[in-house]
């Protein structure tokens, strides 16, 4: 028997988010992809003082999106919490949502990308890989969802190489070591045309942040 | 588009039928079929220019509206570009031998550490059927890159590119060393790119910020031809 999933399905932190009531004393709102790393840590830390709030992971194929919805949900839920930390790196957003953070009064995690904080901001940026494509768990389960299909690759597979042909390798940035994700990016990789590399990450500075923010005053 | 293509017989259409077919083969990438219909105008006495505009460009405008709108989206438009392309790889040679009315000319390229070329790639092709010659320097360009082209080619406008947020603080390195050299007003300045906008655009001290293809050739077109006026008048 397959043991019981305690965490919200990948296609409903994609499509629709995740949401807690209000029961703690600080509110992550963070993007769909990050909720199970998220809900991992906090539930290794004991964290219980956290409730999380996701927005759909989704919202990543429309960046302009994510500044008005991650402020629409900071205003909404405020009046709840002692404290919001937002959950997102810039994500492409071309640093407004860090504006819009400020603004607000909020704090968020540091780095361009969930791929680069995973890997450690600087480590990521000393390793000046531009020709690498990422995938991270959740891009790895969501890879059809959220790659594949919304880059039309289903319908028009002839679009693949203008599309990727940039890039040299795809870099799985590996949270859990699990060998079936270990397997799938791999055909990941061989279905853009790209070589393969595996890289374990844990959670690396989304811990760090997360650890910070749960022991702040 | 259109659902019933395939029971269409292109050189039974008459020009005008046959333009506006061609604006549904481009809007649903079929290449095949605008080759066919481009070969079928030009044997009909159409000169190269006329085509390129009005089938080509009047069809990919009709894409770049949808995109904007949020009704087609990557994959549509850059089926549509491919289709564009092969037209014109057929009308190229033939508008250099006609001398077709040259609008301006850019240098285009993405800034250093960014490999990505999509948007880029879409700006150039449609500046192209819009009448601007286009040299494109690809991707990952330093800023020697960017002044060598400019010194070579001494084009009307510098277009430069960049989808991370991480690559598109680079393009005021290039406008910053323009402005050192003293070159910066020599050339119309275009940025573009999903995390920019326009307050980034004017930040970095660029002409503008052109948030698709059709915007760039529409802002091209207005700035390359506000400074001739200028340049006639002044």
């Amino acid at each position: 028997m397959q043991p019981v999933d305690p965490y919200p399905s990948d296609a409903r932190l994609t499509e629709d988010g995740y949401a807690e009531p209000a029961t703690g004393r600080i509110l992550l709102i963070a993007c769909g992809a990050l909720a199970r790393e998220i809900l991992a840590l906090r539930d290794a830390n004991g964290w219980d003082h956290m409730d999380l709030h996701c927005l759909p992971a989704k919202l990543h194929l429309y960046p302009d999106k994510i500044t008005p919805a991650v402020a629409a949900m900071v205003n909404e839920r405020r009046a709840d919490y002692a404290r919001i930390f937002v959950v997102y790196a810039d994500c492409g957003t071309g640093g407004a949502l860090q504006a819009k953070c400020a603004e607000l009064g909020v704090e968020m995690v540091a780095g361009p990308h969930c791929y680069a904080f995973f890997e450690g901001n600087e480590i990521f940026a000393a390793r000046d890989e531009i020709t690498a494509f990422y995938l991270t768990d959740f891009l790895v389960r969501q890879f059809d969802a959220f790659i594949w299909k919304p880059m039309g690759l289903d319908r028009h597979p002839e679009l693949r190489d203008m599309m990727f042909g940039n890039y040299t390798k795809l870099v799985y940035q590996a949270q859990t070591d699990d060998p079936a994700l270990r397997a799938k990016a791999e055909d990941c990789a061989r279905r853009l045309g790209l070589d393969y590399e595996y890289r374990f990450t844990g959670y690396g500075d989304l811990e760090t942040s997360l650890t910070r923010q749960a022991t702040k005053a | 588009m259109s659902d019933d293509g395939d029971d269409i017989i292109l050189s039974e259409l008459d020009d005008e039928e046959l333009v506006e077919q061609m604006w549904d083969d481009l809007y649903d990438g079929l290449k095949d079929e605008i080759v066919e219909g481009v070969n079928i105008l030009l044997e009909r006495g159409w000169a190269p220019y006329r085509v390129l505009t009005e089938a080509l460009v009047g069809g990919m405008t009709i894409v770049g509206k949808d995109f904007r709108d949020g009704i087609l989206f990557v994959p549509e438009v850059l089926l549509a570009a491919n289709a564009m392309k092969a037209g014109m790889g057929i009308l190229k040679p033939l508008l250099a031998e006609t001398g077709a009315p040259r609008v301006g000319k850019m240098v285009i390229g993405t800034v250093k550490g960014d490999i990505h070329d999509i948007g880029k790639n879409l700006v150039g092709m449609m500046m192209e059927g819009a009448g601007f010659e286009v040299v494109d320097l690809g991707i990952n360009n330093p800023v020697e890159s960017y002044l060598e082209a400019l010194e070579t080619e001494k084009p009307d406008i510098l277009g430069m590119s960049a989808l991370l947020t991480t690559t598109m603080p680079y393009m005021k390195v290039v406008i910053d060393t323009l402005v050192e050299q003293g070159k910066r007003d020599d050339y119309i300045v275009l940025v573009g790119g999903a995390p920019l906008n326009e307050e980034f655009g004017k930040a970095i001290g660029a002409d503008a910020y052109c948030r698709d293809a059709a915007v760039a050739v529409e802002t091209a077109k207005e700035l390359v031809g506000r400074r001739h006026n200028q340049g006639a008048t002044g």
